[in-house]
């Protein structure tokens, strides 16, 4: 029985860590695009705001039928989490980046640096405090919805819970929610401490 | 009476067509330290920010080393003119050592090269590197940060520096030592600068001439003893406002 915990928290970690690990590949560029064209800005994160909104087992079951992407198993929970994970942190890259104080900004470009080494040098690092916390949001976030994967086949400690469910019981439920909420709480706080290192000291 | 910096005639409008420098002709010549000098929303920021390319003129041209400032590759412009303003534009996420090696590591010097040079600054600057380099910015006194801005601004060894307030946020008994030591700094380095004031005996104590810049024109400029003679309004005005 502890054997299957482990091999499901395993399929469970791997499934949050390559969708967040995609969501921030794709969504910091995508955010720093963003900030240099506000009106695409609305209109992506309103899109980014609607997919948030539906509700989580809706979407997996959405994705299904889909070609290329669906099915049923760890790729369509991937995109799912994916999805979900895209909002905090495309939000809080276009945040943290218009955060950065206009001063700095200028100084910088006084001093002759280019658009790239003003973003790379002055504005990612920053912003990198504000830009982490949308990704131990995204993170925190999706080591809940990762438990629904269960439910189509992508296995990870939903399998526990939808189990439990199913037999009414309430020990098996617990076998997938206590260690998904450990992931939850030890991802919070070692994200948190990261971020906080992040700052920049004012 | 060709300058090192030359305004002429030039202009400068927002979008809005709202003018915020007018008809500016003014030269700066190799090694003078000019102050320019205007209340706030008298045109002086923009000028300086025209010099360096921030800004490009509407009207008239402004040329650096005999070449329009338009015909520059403001990248390069810029690496070769030190900028100091007056908010703490330090990098917060940076140590004080590489603040101030950012334009050589810009310009692609040598590790060896830039760790020299930015001991010699933090020495000329008073600020020791073995005390001080490490620290950040916000470790710093406001006096200690502007000497580093200082620092940053000399860092390539540049021939202009462009100087927007530097010490306006300072105590004022701060503020008369840097205005000291930069005078001082200035006899050694005998750079080209531009420095942006609203004080008449700040502008007095560190420049060799002032421009009085009023609603975006320039009324008056001269030495400092020459505006003291001047009965120009605006000159008076400023004056009034020195002598309280």
């Amino acid at each position: 029985m502890s054997a299957e915990i482990l091999t499901e928290t395993a399929r469970h970690l791997y499934l949050v860590a390559v969708s967040i690990g995609v969501a921030t590949g794709a969504g910091v560029p995508l955010g720093v695009w963003l900030t240099r064209r506000p009106g695409a800005a609305r209109v992506v994160l309103g899109v980014a705001n609607v997919v948030q909104t539906i509700p989580s087992l809706a979407l997996f079951g959405f994705l299904i039928p889909v070609p290329w992407i669906g099915g049923i198993g760890a790729r369509t929970a991937l995109v799912a989490l994916t999805l979900y994970a895209l909002l905090p942190v495309l939000r809080n890259t276009v945040t943290g980046l218009a955060g950065v104080d206009p001063t700095l900004r200028e100084a910088g470009r006084g001093m002759g640096m280019t658009d790239r080494q003003l973003l790379l040098r002055v504005e990612l690092p920053l912003a990198a405090s504000v830009i982490l916390a949308g990704i131990r949001v995204a993170t925190v976030i999706g080591i809940g919805v990762a438990t629904i994967a269960a439910a189509i086949g992508a296995g990870g400690l939903g399998v526990f819970i939808f189990r439990g469910v199913a037999m009414v019981d309430n020990a098996t439920i617990l076998e997938g929610a206590l260690p998904a909420a450990a992931l939850a709480i030890g991802a919070d706080v070692a994200l948190g401490a990261l971020e906080r290192r992040l700052r920049p000291p004012r | 009476m060709a300058g090192f910096v030359e305004f002429a005639a030039a202009g400068y409008r927002l979008p809005d067509g709202r003018a915020l420098l007018a008809e500016l002709s003014l030269a700066v010549p190799e090694g003078e330290t000019l102050a320019l000098l205007g209340r706030s929303g008298s045109g002086k920021t923009s000028a300086l920010k025209l010099v360096n390319a921030l800004l490009v003129p509407s009207e008239g041209a402004v040329r650096v080393d005999g070449r329009d400032t338009r015909a520059w590759d403001p990248i390069r412009l810029r690496r070769r003119t030190g900028w100091v303003i007056q908010e703490i534009a330090l990098f917060p996420h940076l140590t004080v050592a590489r603040n101030v090696a950012l334009v050589p590591e810009l310009e692609g010097w040598p590790a060896a090269r830039i760790a020299a040079r930015v001991e010699e600054l933090l020495a000329l600057v008073g600020l020791p590197a073995r005390e001080f380099g490490g620290r950040r910015p916000h470790e710093l006194s406001g006096g200690q940060r502007q000497r580093i801005g200082v620092a940053r601004a000399l860092a390539a060894d540049p021939p202009l520096l462009l100087l927007d307030e530097p010490f306006g946020a300072l105590d004022p008994v701060t503020r008369n030592e840097l205005q000291a030591e930069f005078r001082g700094l200035q006899h050694r380095l005998g750079k080209t600068a531009i420095f942006v004031t609203h004080d008449l005996r700040e502008a007095a104590r560190v420049a060799d001439r002032v421009a009085l810049l009023a609603g975006g024109r320039l009324v008056a400029v001269g030495t400092p003893e020459e505006l003291d003679a001047s009965a120009n309004a605006e000159v008076r005005a400023f004056l009034a406002a020195g002598a309280r």
